[in-house]
């Protein structure tokens, strides 16, 4: 099984690189750019074939390294 | 006082804090390799240097924390060893959640390599024993991830239990840090974080004596 994880930082966490992009896209005339938020993603591929384990399995990395839960959250996305 | 410095891939002040600890204690610390298990035994301080440990993979010192070294130095920091994170140490320190908080990018996105002005705000502990309470010091920094974050809560907490140890004197942070904290103990007090470098400022050689009082203070905490 495919996963994909999220990491982006959490609301109100001061997220300097997006609003330098956000900068950037407005400095090449892209009107009306919000704000932006920069995050990884990143895919792992899963020996296990059970949703509901991969997906516990899955939790649990991002607990343990792939987000720093003190400023980053995480979203994961089993595909098919 | 008897010292290790741990040596993870990509660290690069390991040697500066060498040099500084033989130079004050008059012993050579060993280097102990990210891989091994276990630091040697008589150890009464425990350096992690500054660096870009695993070349800052996923987050700064986030696959330090988890190398097999990072075991043992987790568990004598519970026993009460002294551990001294210095820069890419106290990235390593708080990711391994000896430390509160975390260390995110610099707010205004360069990295700054310059001597910073500090104050130093905590006397009453192991480390800094030997300041005055309130002294100015002047610490290089060199980092592009020293930008210290954590809630509101834990600011409280660290600022009301005193484990604030270093600010950034006012107008010179140099990273957006939180309140201009710039260095902080656990709740034990046996574990600092900061990150200037005090470990380059012990030679008048190399322009400056103010880290010093750090390493004499240590001493002195163990004698």
């Amino acid at each position: 099984m495919k996963a994909r994880v999220f990491v982006t930082l959490k609301n109100g966490v001061l997220d300097p690189q997006g609003k330098a992009i956000g900068h950037a896209l407005s400095g090449l005339g892209f009107e009306g750019v919000g704000e932006v938020r920069q995050g990884k993603v990143i895919d792992i591929e899963l020996a296990e074939s059970d949703r509901a384990k991969a997906k516990a399995s899955l939790t649990e990395m991002c607990e343990k390294l792939l987000a720093n839960t003190i400023i980053e959250k995480y979203d994961i996305e089993l595909q098919a | 006082m008897k010292s290790a410095v741990v040596v993870f891939p990509a660290s690069n002040c390991d040697r500066d804090a060498a040099v500084a600890l033989e130079q004050i204690t008059g012993k050579k610390p060993h280097m102990v390799w990210h891989a091994d298990s276990e630091i040697p035994k008589d150890v009464d301080l425990i350096v992690l240097p500054g660096g870009f440990s695993y070349g800052d993979y996923l987050r700064c010192g986030a696959m330090a924390s988890l190398s097999r070294v990072m075991q043992d130095v987790i568990a004598k920091a519970q026993e009460g060893r002294l551990i001294l994170g210095i820069c890419n140490g106290f990235q390593v320190l708080t990711e391994a959640g000896l430390l509160p908080g975390a260390l995110m990018r610099n707010a205004n996105l360069k990295f700054v390599c310059r001597p910073v002005g500090l104050t130093v705000e905590e006397t009453q502990n192991v480390f800094t024993r030997k300041y005055d309470n309130g002294q100015r010091v002047v610490f290089p920094v060199a980092h592009g991830d020293g930008n210290y974050f954590a809630d509101n809560e834990t600011l409280d907490r660290l600022e009301g239990e005193g484990r604030v140890v270093f600010r950034y004197a006012e107008g010179e942070n140099p990273n957006g840090s939180s309140r201009n904290i710039a260095g902080i103990l656990n709740e034990k007090r046996n574990v600092l974080g900061l990150m200037p470098h005090p470990e380059r400022v012990c030679d008048p050689l190399l322009g400056g004596t103010d880290g010093r009082a750090m390493f004499e203070s240590l001493i002195e905490s163990v004698s």
